[in-house]
């Protein structure tokens, strides 16, 4: 199962530390952790709510060790302003939102991918997160040690956001040897004068860890490159917040990820995400046999956006659909990137859990090709 | 001659950030008496900052370590000090952590995290600062605000009773609850070494004034409330019936119990839990 996948994968990525509440369809998840962690010597805790369960994994985590939660639509809302804390402060976690339907408590048990926009603009303020899509229960291992490793190299929140599907997907799954996992290293400062916080929007500052009697000061305020608070200085919030999202923009080309699949000369493009991607790439396989050229972009980093990828790839398209569990949330990133350049039409479809079916992708492809 | 600046306390330095002294509190303002009662009772216990975080909210209190201890200190969002302190202890229990934040922050917004806490018995000590009204916000209705009291959300009088914040952490099961006023600085010394000491979790409500908003809002000067406070108190262990029924306040240590702390629970657990993964396999 996907988020049985995922745990292995937080596992090899070291993580020893999960705090969380239960949530359909993330519970499994915290099931397992609960199961393996004491095992491992790391830490399992069940907290009172989703609030506290991401609080408690960002005070792990400034104690050096690598902490995860997962949750599902309503518990993601509740851990908005903690997401936010964490941004600020640039502590590295990772949080698993296994997307159900909604808004409000919505359909427990069933698929959406409603939370896109959440993810990446679900705080207040400005700020940048890194968003990853996983498509399969294999990806929900690698893609989860991925997540860990650009947490602690950018010193950001990472999201993990598969649908319920991908979450509850019953594959095979190969795991890795331990010792070919990579397993990125914080940087700790070397020595006191070393700044913790901010930046040029370029490097990111070592990390603090706490115990070690650099006498951090963190704070979710304003603060300078040692912590203090400057609430009334407009240059360094503007230092700051610039260093904050930049260090995300300026290093687009490393964190952002995505697959193309199909021929270079199709006239038809699609980009999809989650369990989407996987029925577009059977609908290349039906379309293939009425002769039609499909090729498919799919974005692993869902946020930053592969935009200057997607506008490269819809070069030479005649459309380019955005099939979506949602009534239309990346499509309108996708209309961004493409710059007018190419007609896209979103397929959106929600409720009850129902996926998009391939042979409704080829028909709604077959219907707007007419046009 | 010596000037005033060349008087330096001896805990400016050592225990608190000197670039940030003169500090910011309110005059009048009990914030930094309990911060002297804490470093004195840390400094003959521990003799040294070394392996303490202090965790805090949003809040005047909030800022009595942050950024004025010359430790680590971890100032979060409003509410959510006891979570985070949770994690950072849970994750390296080599550290002491505690909490210090207000009465808003702990006992309205964050009020879930801190009955939680008292009953997993987490091996944090709170300090709980109740000036009896959110005071950095511009002196609104608390949770802990006296009943018919003026603030500026309450301006014809609260009409809402206070929390017995001592009597809620006992019944949640904390392992150590005291509460003492700004007055009793002494024994708010004793009980911070007393609570030091001990595992699991550790509630210390501290009475205390907002000479800016509260006190002033009802009409009050500081000496006033501090022979109130001195006036009106009466020890849990001595008090009557008919002093609880008159309204007195209840100070001293509520309870004293020896129970396990999470950390050590937990510990045996992970053995218990490879003996059965073992059995298994």
């Amino acid at each position: 199962m996907g988020n049985e996948a995922l745990v292995v994968g937080a596992l090899l990525a070291n993580c020893r530390f999960y705090a969380g509440y239960p949530i359909t369809p993330s519970s499994e998840i915290m099931n397992l952790m609960a199961k393996y962690l004491p095992l491992l010597d790391g830490v399992f805790i069940q907290m009172e709510d989703e609030i506290a369960s991401i609080l408690a994994i960002i005070g792990a985590s400034l104690t050096g060790v690598r902490a995860m939660t997962a949750t599902s639509g309503p518990g993601f809302s509740l851990m908005q302003e903690g997401l936010g804390y964490a941004v600020m402060t640039e502590v590295p976690i990772v949080l698993v939102d296994v997307m159900r339907a909604g808004p409000s408590t919505g359909q427990a048990t069933k698929a959406a991918q409603g939370d896109v926009m959440q993810a990446r603009w679900g705080r207040h303020g400005d700020q940048e997160v890194i968003v990853i899509s996983p498509a399969s229960a294999q990806e929900m291992l690698e893609l989860t040690i991925h997540a860990f490793n650009l947490a602690d190299k950018y010193r950001v929140p990472v999201i993990l956001l598969p649908d319920e599907i991908v979450g509850h997907a019953e594959e095979i799954v190969n795991v890795p040897n331990e010792e070919d996992v990579f397993l990125y290293h914080r940087r700790e400062p070397s020595s006191k004068d070393e700044p913790l916080f901010g930046g040029d929007g370029k490097k990111v500052a070592p990390f603090p860890v706490l115990g070690k009697g650099l006498n951090v000061l963190v704070t979710g305020s304003t603060h300078t490159e040692f912590g203090y608070r400057r609430t009334q200085d407009p240059e360094t919030h503007r230092k700051l917040v610039f260093h904050l999202v930049n260090k995300i923009r300026n290093n687009r080309d490393d964190i952002v990820s995505y697959e193309i699949y199909g021929e270079d000369d199709a006239n038809v493009g699609i980009v999809a995400y989650g369990s989407v991607f996987r029925a577009a790439l059977e609908s290349m396989k039906l379309a293939a046999k009425e002769g039609i050229k499909l090729k498919i972009f799919r974005p692993i980093t869902l946020w930053p956006a592969p935009d200057i990828e997607i506008y490269n790839f819809s070069e030479g398209l005649d459309i380019l659909i955005v099939p979506e569990l949602n009534t239309k949330m990346y499509a309108l990133e996708v209309e961004r990137a493409v710059r007018g350049m190419v007609s896209v039409f979103s397929l959106n479809k929600i409720g009850g859990g129902i996926p998009i079916y391939p042979g409704e992708i080829l028909s709604f492809i077959k219907k707007n090709m007419r046009r | 001659m010596t000037k005033n600046q060349d008087i330096i306390h001896p805990f400016i330095g050592k225990y608190l950030r000197k670039e940030v002294m003169p500090h910011g509190m309110c005059p009048g303002c009990g914030n930094m008496t309990i911060a002297n009662a804490l470093i004195r009772a840390i400094d003959k216990k521990f003799g040294s900052f070394e392996k303490f975080v202090f965790v805090s909210g949003i809040g005047c209190a909030a800022w009595i370590p942050s950024p004025h201890f010359l430790a680590d200190t971890v100032h979060v969002l409003h509410g959510r000090a006891i979570p985070t302190a949770t994690g950072i202890k849970l994750a390296n229990p080599e550290l002491n952590v505690i909490v210090i934040s207000g009465d808003g922050d702990l006992a309205a917004i964050g009020g879930n995290h801190l009955f939680h806490a008292a009953r997993r018995n987490i091996d944090i000590m709170v300090v709980l600062v109740n000036n009896f009204n959110y005071g950095m916000t511009g002196g609104q209705l608390a949770p802990t605000t006296p009943p018919e009291a003026k603030t500026i959300t309450t301006p014809y009088g609260n009409i809402e009773e206070p929390f017995n914040l001592p009597a809620l952490m006992v019944e949640a099961g904390a392992n150590y609850v005291a509460r003492w006023t700004i007055i009793h600085v002494l024994q708010l010394e004793k009980s911070f070494e007393k609570a030091l000491e001990m595992e699991g979790f550790r509630f210390i409500e501290v009475l205390s004034p907002c000479t800016t908003r509260y006190v002033r809002m009802n009409l009050m000067s500081i000496e006033e409330l501090l022979e109130h406070f001195k006036k009106n108190t009466i020890n849990v262990k001595v008090a009557s019936e008919e002093d609880i029924r008159s309204g007195k306040i209840l100070v001293g240590e509520f309870i004293y119990r020896g129970r396990e702390g999470y950390l050590s629970r937990y510990s045996k657990i992970k053995e218990n839990a490879l003996k059965i993964w073992r059995s298994k396999t």
